[in-house]
């Protein structure tokens, strides 16, 4: 299957990291978009048939969490596999993701190789 | 809040950040008290604010040259001068060192709120933080190139009786600005 994966994080430094860590491994992906606030990212979601979510928490607007919970609420995207990237490593938050439903979370700074493990397990449990 | 602590904190979220974002090993200088920032010569700067029942803010400055050299291996392009690429790599280099910062502290200071940074590029400007006025101060090296980190953190008065953190905001003032 193709990937559509959707890259949400107020940083465009992030992004074109995660582009790129996307791009190096051996994944199907067919298209990679990016949301710079969960705003967007929910309008790209309606527009696109999105497989998987890498999304920052820390963000103006709509943040992570809220992006979650309406995904959430949303019958069509309530399995959309969503992986927090982010600052936030308190365990509150943490907690918060998973209940929310996030099927991963890895903490800034990263390595490519931690993006990798996170995602492929991700879409290996979907 | 100790300072023994702050200092400890500061400098391993640095060296994490440079280690594992851009693959460079620091030297984090003897830190010292800076009651007031002297007026900057030439300066990328990025700052983030915390809060909750604790305020303060982060920030790390550096010389344009150093700030493309960042910019340039955080993104695997060549920048030999300042755009948004550089600042938006300063800001994520503030966000994470301070994020990291933040999340180690709120072990013992409770939930702490992070604000989205704000970068600053010009000449000759000073930058003070309102109703703080001491600052910790981190020399550190890569290098050839230097970066300062200066970090200030007070009990917020206001919120004792507030368990909530809010988002941050940065009470910080820059002036004469030059761009």
């Amino acid at each position: 299957m193709d990937l559509n994966v959707l890259i949400v994080d107020d940083s465009s430094a992030i992004r074109k990291i995660l582009v790129r860590v996307l791009s190096q491994t051996d994944l199907p992906i067919k298209q990679i978009h990016e949301a710079s606030d969960g705003s967007e990212a929910l309008k790209i979601v309606e527009a696109n048939d999105v497989s998987l979510i890498l999304s920052d928490i820390n963000m103006p607007n709509v943040d992570g969490l809220e992006l979650l919970t309406q995904l959430r609420n949303t019958p069509k995207w309530k399995d959309l596999s969503v992986v927090m990237i982010t600052t936030e490593g308190s365990q509150a938050k943490v907690m918060e993701a998973v209940q929310l439903g996030a099927k991963g979370y890895v903490r800034k700074p990263f390595t490519p190789e931690q993006i990798k493990e996170k995602v492929l397990a991700c879409l290996k449990a979907a | 809040m100790d300072q023994q602590i702050i200092v400890a904190t500061v400098s391993k979220a640095a060296r994490d950040v440079f280690s594992t974002m851009l693959g460079l090993e620091i030297e984090v200088g003897e830190s010292f008290i800076e009651k007031t920032s002297p007026p900057e010569s030439q300066k990328v700067v990025a700052l983030i604010g915390l809060a909750g029942q604790w305020i303060g803010t982060g920030v790390i400055g550096c010389s344009p040259e150093f700030a493309c050299r960042i910019a340039s291996t955080m993104l695997m392009a060549e920048y030999e001068a300042v755009n948004e690429d550089v600042l938006d790599a300063m800001a994520e280099m503030a966000n994470m060192i301070f994020g990291n910062v933040k999340t180690e502290l709120e072990e013992s200071l409770g939930g702490l709120g992070l604000s989205i940074p704000t970068v600053i590029f010009g000449r000759n400007f000073a930058t003070r933080s309102v109703g703080q006025q001491a600052w910790t101060v981190f020399p550190l090296k890569a290098g050839n190139d230097e970066m300062e980190l200066k970090f200030c953190l007070m009990p917020n008065r206001d919120l004792q009786l507030h368990s909530r953190p809010g988002r941050a905001h940065s009470p910080m003032v820059v002036e004469n600005v030059e761009a």
